[in-house]
């Protein structure tokens, strides 16, 4: 039982990861319709910069973070002064075309500005067992793991007090619902194109951070955007909780069925299974979890 | 009714001068319409579904740039100064602002916090906007009743009042209000245009009101102007539109019996071109 217990754990650490992807990927599609293929490479260079913050410039790690948290708002202005808003009123496809584009600029970006080599992230977590949880529960689990889930509640917390109780996320919600409605009151949609890519890039921070205590801060990185795909089709593109559940469901299914029903078939069912549960969705149902009720009215 | 005409002031608030209007820089819808709204007035914009009125509306708040529509030729000045160049966020901060056709509500949003959006750009802080949500409920006690409940899962009517509710949180000098009674029952219709009424007796508020329906815009409105293929065709005050004979049998639907006279042919071709 303890055993299955830390499965399920650890599962559910993994998809604290692939939920703050997914939840940077549906704050971008609300308020935009923008399919953010470069949600992943966010992360990845969020990293890379915060980690040489720290290297290149002898940053202590509080400034670095705030050094990082800027860099990304800047990044924000950039990408909807250079790229969105010349492309407004254009096909889906196309956006979802620049958002690929986009990708692999700020992965040059990544790499010419901080190096390609794979770098360590060192920002003092604590490493090893959570002697608490060893010595109460008997339950082996990383003292990192247990700090990064700390951390996504609080920044999912944070989040929804913002959407919910500020003008700004008020006027993000109302964008999210009907961008003419929104545009007739008074909204301007580049300022909430800055702030929107800019809190996904905050969250985008915040993953990569994590990912990047536990294997290194390394191009594989953006790689876990491809596991946010599933994770959207499980919860619904538009839906933050189904984000954020869809994340953990995924975790801990795939962990669960490498452990009993990988040595059966072989092993590897982690890196297929997410892809299949996916599959699995679309068909039987296409909105996913979550997917936003569509008010229909009579 | 009394009639609203008596407030009116002579001042022109805002001037629409021979605009013309092309949509994906090839379809020219607005060919050369010019309207004059005064100070405190109630203008009916009229004419048939595709005439151009909501057109019009969008040109004035400058929502056509995200529609694909342009401005080609004419100019728009409200207070005497030219708007056409402005962002429609700028034009709600000079107090004009757009109720669009089909209410837009934000539908997940709830009756207050889809008022509270009004107020998005005014920055004269929490107690007076709190104070413009009473006044708002004190015009529509409806929604007040219902200001927590999804706006998606409120009446036709209800959105309706959120909508004009919305304008006012942003304390417009004028509204442009597109198509109201659209798709209500008379006697919500009869509700919402006594509240246009007594906002612009009592509040002072300006309107420009799309309608297809003439018979209620013109006995609320203090002046008319009717749109025909993005035209202008016709125009005059409330009064003298009711009499006019084309307007009494193409948009009020009174029919005077079988005229024989010289405007027939006329009448036919244009009867046709409007069931088309
Ligand atoms: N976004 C658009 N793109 C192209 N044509 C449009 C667009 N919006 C309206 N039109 C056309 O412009 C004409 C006038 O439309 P509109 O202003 O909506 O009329 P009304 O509000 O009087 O019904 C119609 O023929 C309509 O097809
Ligand atoms: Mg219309």
């Amino acid at each position: 039982m303890t055993f299955f217990i830390e499965v399920v754990l650890s599962g559910l650490m993994a998809g604290v990861m692939y939920s703050l992807v997914a939840l940077g990927f549906v704050l971008i599609f609300k308020a935009s319709g923008i399919f953010n293929f470069a949600q992943g490479v966010m992360a990845l260079f969020a990293a890379l910069t915060l980690v040489g913050l720290m290297e290149k410039f002898g940053f202590p790690i509080w400034l670095a973070i705030i050094g990082t948290i800027a860099v990304m708002i800047a990044l924000a202005w950039l990408i909807e002064r250079v790229m969105l808003r010349h492309l407004v009123n254009q096909e889906p496809i196309i956006l979802f075309m620049a958002t690929i584009g986009l990708a692999y600029v700020l992965e040059g970006m990544g790499d010419i500005l901080w190096g390609s080599d794979v770098k360590v992230l060192d920002l003092g977590i604590p490493q090893g067992a959570s002697d608490w949880m060893l010595d109460s529960f008997d339950i082996y689990i990383e003292k990192l793991e247990v700090f990064a889930a700390v951390t996504a509640a609080i920044l999912v917390a944070f989040l929804a007090v913002f959407f919910q109780k500020t003008r700004i996320g008020r006027a993000l919600r109302a964008v999210a619902d009907d961008h003419q409605a929104a545009l007739s009151v008074g909204i301007s949609l580049h300022t909430i194109w800055v702030i929107v890519w800019s809190v996904a890039g905050i969250v985008a921070l915040v993953a990569g951070i994590m990912w990047g205590s536990k294997s290194g801060v390394q191009f594989s990185l953006s790689l876990i955007a491809l596991k946010a795909l599933p994770v959207l089709i499980l919860g619904g593109f538009t839906s933050v909780p189904g984000a954020i559940i869809g994340g953990m469901i995924i975790g801990v299914g795939e962990k669960v069925a490498e452990v009993y029903v990988g040595p059966f078939v072989g092993g590897a069912i982690e890196n297929w299974f997410a892809y299949m549960l996916a599959l699995v969705f679309l068909l039987f149902r296409p909105q996913g979890l979550f997917g936003e009720k569509i008010i229909e009215r009579v | 009714m009394t009639e609203a005409a008596t407030l009116t002031s002579n001042k022109t608030l805002l001037s629409v001068n021979n605009i013309e209007v092309i949509y994906d820089h090839v379809i020219l819808v607005l060919k050369g319409v010019s309207l004059e709204v005064p100070e405190q007035g109630i203008v009916a914009l009229l004419g048939a579904n595709g005439a151009g009125k909501t057109t019009t509306l969008k040109a004035i708040s400058n929502l056509l740039r995200a529609e694909r529509g342009d401005i080609t030729k004419g100019s728009i000045e409200f207070e005497g100064k030219r708007i056409d160049t402005l962002t429609s966020a700028q034009l709600v901060q000079q107090g004009v602002i757009q109720v669009m056709e089909g209410r837009h509500c934000f539908e997940h949003l709830t009756v207050e916090e889809n008022l509270l959006t009004g107020a998005y750009t005014r920055r004269d802080g929490n107690a007076a906007i709190n104070r413009d949500l009473e006044l708002v409920y004190s015009y529509f006690p409806r929604l007040k009743k219902r200001n927590r409940a999804q706006a998606g899962y409120t009446s036709g009517g209800e959105q309706q009042m959120v909508a004009i509710g919305r304008a006012l949180m942003s304390r417009p000098k004028m509204i442009l209000l597109d198509e109201p009674s659209m798709g209500l029952a008379p006697q919500l219709v009869e509700e919402i245009f006594e509240n246009v009424a007594r906002l612009n007796r009592d509040e002072g508020v300006t309107f420009l009101l799309a309608e297809q329906n003439t018979n209620i815009a013109l006995r609320y409105a203090n002046h008319g102007y009717i749109l025909e293929n993005g035209r202008v065709v016709l125009d005059g005050s409330a009064a003298e539109l009711r009499e006019n004979t084309d307007v009494k049998e193409f948009y009020l639907g009174i029919s005077e019996g079988q005229r024989i006279n010289f405007r027939d042919v006329k009448h036919y071709r244009r009867r046709k071109r409007w069931l088309t």
